[in-house]
């Protein structure tokens, strides 16, 4: 029931994950970020099986991470996509990762871009994109109120649409979701649109 | 469904009167759910050879990444372009070196040879080749391509009345298959 969704706008990609850790029926955590920075103007949302999201994400965030160190100049977003895709598509075919990828990023000459790689590494440049049971309500929303070059707060505005439509058709809709955005001043969170507040952690 | 049919596609190939076009539709589906409708599933290889690949997405993008980066190798050590039958024969190995583990792509291969002699051959997904003189279908509405095809074609077709002729052909059998459509993508050479 995982829900991750993004699209882009003028000079801008968002992506929307939502936040419950699920392991069978047991909700572990209604707080867990599932978009991960991969360098300061890029952000990956994942989803699929928890380990498998968590270990591949923070190979290939490592990985980029290498590179710029090597090489002085950070990955563009299409090289850090064909790169994550190439990693998905060496793995399938021996031991293969459960991870849907939706790869925002920012370049200053290509401007915004966002890619869709499936779990079978199928790697698609788009506007709008869309993983999980929650992408048959945000991809119809998003055909209908979608246009390119969409401001912040139009775009900011469909993605509550999106999510007031996952939240009350899906049947196990996740309560909470966190939004991120990346733009020519670098990837950071955005907002957080929660319905179930998690109890704090008590510090030692 | 078969895994052929997970992404869907509509691939088409035809020869004329010294120029061929090749046809594809535009459709990215998961299954039952559209992801994208400017899918690309023609690549060029040179100016006058290109290379259609239907059926699973993934594996049609690891193959042309393979095939591109053979060419390149060939052109560096040959400094000349591949014919069209030589890349047939190269991508019928590539595919074939995966019997028991194979790509599950039906390629569709279109160029012209030498005196600009067009040139059309697809292949199943263990490199099975299938020569042509007149069309060549592919994917999962190659069964209403064959017969549009079959119907439409007629012999050394000038550039005009070809492209006409594969993109009523492709548009209307797509229009019967609920996984490709979305457009259509012709190039002619």
């Amino acid at each position: 029931m995982e829900c991750v969704f993004g699209l882009v706008g003028n000079g801008f990609a968002i992506v929307v994950a939502d936040s419950s850790a699920v392991h069978s029926i047991l909700v572990h955590k209604s707080n867990e970020d599932k978009i991960m920075l991969l360098d300061s103007h890029k952000l990956i949302a994942a989803s699929g099986e928890p380990g498998d999201r968590v270990q591949f994400t923070e190979y290939i965030q490592k990985n980029v991470a290498l590179y710029q160190f090597r090489n002085g100049i950070p990955l563009t977003t299409a090289a850090a996509a064909n790169f994550t895709r190439g990693e998905l598509a060496t793995a399938l075919r021996k031991n293969p990762y459960s991870v849907n990828i939706l790869l925002a990023g920012y370049d200053k000459e290509t401007g915004p871009e966002l890619y869709y790689i499936d779990y079978i590494a199928t790697l698609h440049k788009l506007e709008k994109g869309a993983f999980g049971y929650g992408s048959y309500f945000s991809l119809s929303m998003m055909d209908r109120h979608y246009h390119s070059g969409m401001s912040v707060e139009e775009a900011i505005d469909l993605v509550d649409k999106c999510i007031m439509e996952i939240r009350s058709r899906l049947v196990v809709a996740p309560p909470n979701f966190v939004i991120k955005i990346v733009d020519k001043d670098g990837a950071r969170e955005y907002a957080w649109r929660e319905s179930v507040k998690d109890t704090p952690i008590p510090s030692a | 469904m078969s895994i052929f049919e997970y992404n869907g596609s509509a691939l088409v190939a035809m020869v004329g009167k010294n120029c061929f076009a090749i046809a594809s539709d535009r459709r990215l589906g998961v299954q039952l759910q559209t992801i994208a409708t400017d899918f690309q599933r023609i690549s060029k290889i040179h100016d006058k050879l290109f290379i259609g690949l239907s059926g699973l997405a993934t594996d049609a993008q690891t193959l042309y990444q393979r095939l591109v980066f053979r060419h390149k190798l060939y052109q560096l050590r040959e400094e000349r372009d591949m014919k069209p039958e030589t890349f047939a024969s190269l991508v019928s190995a590539l595919l074939y070196e995966k019997r028991f583990g194979p790509y599950f792509c039906q390629p569709v291969i279109a160029g012209l040879g030498d005196e600009d002699k067009p040139f059309i051959c697809t292949m199943d997904a263990i490199g099975a080749k299938e020569l042509a003189k007149d069309f060549v279908v592919a994917g999962t509405a190659s069964e209403s391509l064959y017969g549009a095809c079959e119907s439409m074609f007629k012999l050394d077709m000038e550039p005009e009345e070809l492209f006409e002729t594969i993109s009523q052909a492709l548009l209307s059998s797509v229009d019967r298959d609920c996984l490709s459509g979305w457009g259509g993508h012709v190039y002619l050479v």
